[in-house]
């Protein structure tokens, strides 16, 4: 926003005054996620610039957190660093196996969610839904109720249908108390997303693939489909964001071994919070970087995709 | 989606133009035009509705229903009903305020017996304990030491233990031989039946709930006033700026909001620990001394604060999407009829940004009054909210049935303001980046 020729002197002021101001916010955004990359690379055990540090010293910098994401709760952190170190780092890493699990959660739980809400999305914005308002209200309720209710209730639910002792073929599954529930918080961003996407759409284009003799399943798959993929895939990222950073369902509903990463760095927090819990921060943020990334092009690519002009 | 078109407005209007003179229009199969119409409506009706039903169905039975059996816990305690039947049926024969005489005490000797042989002694403790603080060890050693006792049972269990004749401790009983009670609500609220069966006020220092509703109530309403403050000149900028450059400075609210939650409180906790980054910094700069650092975390200020930056997207996303929609000629227009910059901002721009203050405060004001985690973490005892209340006596203290309470007081609270949002915003309009 450019400021008019007949600004005042006090309107300049005013004018500079609120870009400041604007700056400002943006850094009480962003300062707070940045602040952590670089204590991460602490040498010492102190969650504050070191003198060291602020001197660019490269003494004050390492890797040694990092290490410690490997080596805690290895069995023989020591030994030389060949194949059967990094086999022991794979089997017995806390920090890899919360990691492990977060992904087998995340992924189901993603699946889950994005199949049965597309599905849902596509009937919802049909205009002759009916009840649409009340069964919308109730899909996106998961993300209003508060999470302590939620994970409270489950832990109930789940203790009286002894849903840890489920079982196919002799096999019980293991996390499915909690990937179900981590299906039911993503549902909301599934939802709002891909109803979102499905807005823009121009029904013409059904029609037109029906008027071409297709039927419709054709035109669901050759049309319909590959328009809201981005919207689609869109969602699917919200939700597996919405598992992967979830922690107080893991608390109340989740056995004592399985430990995923969110966990993990809640009982980091709580007991001996050390460095390595930013070193896990920052590459949490890393991630959350490429997911935004990847969301961005796709809203691009959906808004061109549909015809909207792109930002 | 479908093949044939259900709803051809053109079918239908030559339908009913037609119909007036030559009699009911008709399809080739005979059957009238209105009533294949209808069939056809209600078909695409259905298969619209089949879409969305196996996504309910699961909602509803890994969300509602548990929630559901939640609520239910905080009218339903069955504990004592279940396990004491002679004190029960002596309560159902006498009406309310009768003294317990020695038939009560031999009832009540009769279900102590019966308490060692099911073990449920601690159970029906506790469920009487939760009204009557200390009165748990009671029951377990009323049973351990029951078969010993002779009659007169009053005189016999007076002797084990004086509290056995406390007035009060009857009329727990009593409220608990019924499996349905509304006491934990009451105890939610701080108020108690007395002796008599009046509803009073709880005694001055275990009046806590109360204070924790206000205190998150006034807690989440700082908050949405903070987010709304510092949310209001960044949307207004990105609304402001061309596209291209407000795309990128979106960025900057986006990557917050796609950060894991426990990142952003590990985040704050680094900076406002008295050895943290902030207080470092105030006194490199000399601003406090080194024993004057002030404590910002673990205390109502570290939730404020952390909490504010967390919803903050919450807040930017609608306002900045009302706002790129307001037209700029109306204030130039102002302007230009002598208007001077505030007159023209608070006449004509800031009331068409009302609807996006509405939805963000809403939304923000929702997801604060239930958060658990961040205060969970950097509040302390004095920052601390309802949820965390709820987790407490869900893990510590196990009086489920009044976290349930807590809980549906918190869900109607709730539900009230989401529906509110529905009426006033539209849920269909929550968006996300």
């Amino acid at each position: 926003m450019a400021l008019p020729n007949y600004a005042s002197p006090l309107e300049r002021i005013w004018h500079y005054a609120y870009l400041v101001i604007c700056a400002l916010i943006f850094l009480f955004l962003i300062a707070p996620i940045l602040v952590v990359i670089p204590l991460s690379f602490n040498a010492e055990p102190y969650f504050t610039f070191t003198p060291r540090m602020l001197a660019l010293d490269p003494e004050g910098y390492s890797l040694r957190w990092y290490d410690k994401l490997l080596t805690f709760g290895m069995q023989n952190p020591d030994a030389p660093r060949d194949l059967s170190w990094w086999a022991d780092v794979w089997e017995n890493s806390k920090w890899v196996n919360a990691a492990k699990n977060s992904f087998i959660i995340g992924i189901f739980a993603t699946i889950l969610a994005t199949g049965f809400g597309t599905l849902a999305a596509l009937g919802l914005s049909r205009p002759e839904m009916p009840f649409r308002r009340a069964i919308m209200a109730i899909l996106i309720s998961p993300m209003i109720v508060p999470i302590i209710i939620t994970a409270t209730g489950l832990f109930f639910f789940y203790s009286s249908i002894k849903i840890s002792h489920w079982s196919i073929f002799g096999w019980e599954i293991p996390y499915l108390g909690i990937i179900l529930a981590h299906a039911t918080l993503g549902i909301p961003f599934v939802i709002i997303t891909v109803t979102a996407t499905l807005v823009g759409f121009d029904q013409s284009l059904n029609r037109a693939a029906a008027n071409l003799g297709a039927d419709p399943r054709t035109t669901f798959f050759r049309i319909t489909m590959p328009l809201i993929l981005p919207g689609v895939i869109s969602g699917a990222l919200f939700a597996f964001v919405t598992s992967f950073d979830e922690v107080v369902v893991v608390l109340f509903v989740g056995a004592l071994d399985e430990q995923t990463i969110p966990r993990q760095m809640w009982n980091g927090i709580r007991e001996q919070i050390s460095p390595a819990i930013l070193s896990v921060a920052t590459i949490l943020v890393v991630i959350s970087v490429a997911l935004l990334t990847t969301v961005e092009l796709l809203r691009r690519r959906s808004e061109r995709l549909r015809g909207v002009t792109p930002g | 989606m479908s093949t044939q078109t259900p709803a051809d407005p053109h079918v239908a209007v030559v339908a009913t133009a037609g119909g007036v003179e030559d009699g009911p229009l008709v399809m080739a199969d005979g059957t009238s035009l209105k009533q294949a119409l209808r069939k056809s409506q209600s078909r695409a009706r259905r298969r619209a509705f089949l879409l969305v039903l196996p996504l309910l169905a699961f909602v509803v039975l890994t969300f509602i229903v548990p929630i559901g059996q939640l609520l239910k816990r905080s009218v339903y305690s069955p504990n004592f009903h279940e396990n004491m039947p002679a004190l029960v049926a002596w309560f159902d024969a006498s009406p309310p305020g009768t003294v317990p005489d020695e038939s009560a005490y031999a009832a009540l000797v009769a279900d102590l017996r019966l308490l060692k042989k099911t073990k449920k002694a601690g159970l029906v403790g506790t469920r009487v304990n939760y009204e009557l603080p200390g009165s748990r060890s009671l029951f377990t050693k009323g049973a351990r030491k029951a078969e010993k006792l002779e009659p007169p049972y009053r005189e016999a269990l007076l002797k084990l233990d004086p509290r056995w004749g406390d007035p009060a401790l009857w009329q727990v009983m009593r409220s608990a031989a019924s499996p349905y009670t509304m006491n934990f609500y009451l105890a939610a609220v701080d108020l108690k039946r007395d002796s008599d069966g009046s509803i009073v006020r709880v005694e001055e220092n275990r009046r806590v709930y109360l204070m924790l509703f206000g205190r998150t109530l006034a807690l989440s309403l700082l908050i949405t006033f903070l987010a709304l403050v510092l949310a209001y000149p960044i949307a207004h900028l990105l609304a402001t700026l061309p596209l291209r450059k407000s795309n990128l400075l979106m960025i900057l609210v986006l990557l917050p909001f796609w950060t894991s939650l426990l990142v952003r409180t590990t985040s704050w906790m680094v900076l406002l620990q008295s050895q943290g980054v902030i207080n470092d910094a105030l006194v490199a700069l000399g601003i406090i001394g080194d024993d004057g650092r002030i404590q910002m975390m673990y205390n109502k200020i570290g939730t404020v604060i952390a909490m504010t930056h967390i919803l903050l997207p919450f807040m930017v996303l609608p306002l900045y999407s009302v706002m790129r929609t307001i037209n700029p000629s109306y204030v130039r227009a102002a302007r230009n009829l002598g208007a001077t910059s505030w007159t023209a901002f608070r006449r004509i721009y800031f009331p068409q940004t009302v609807p996006g203050i509405g939805a963000g405060a809403l939304l923000v004001f929702i997801l604060a009054v239930g958060y658990y985690i961040t205060p969970a973490l950097v509040g302390g005892s004095d920052g601390t909210l309802i949820s965390n209340l709820i987790a407490f006596h869900i893990q510590k203290s196990l009086n489920w049935s009044l976290a349930a309470a807590l809980a549906a007081l918190l869900l109607a609270g709730i539900l009230v303001l989401y529906w509110l949002y529905d009426r006033l915003v539209g849920i269909d309009n929550l968006k996300l980046g």
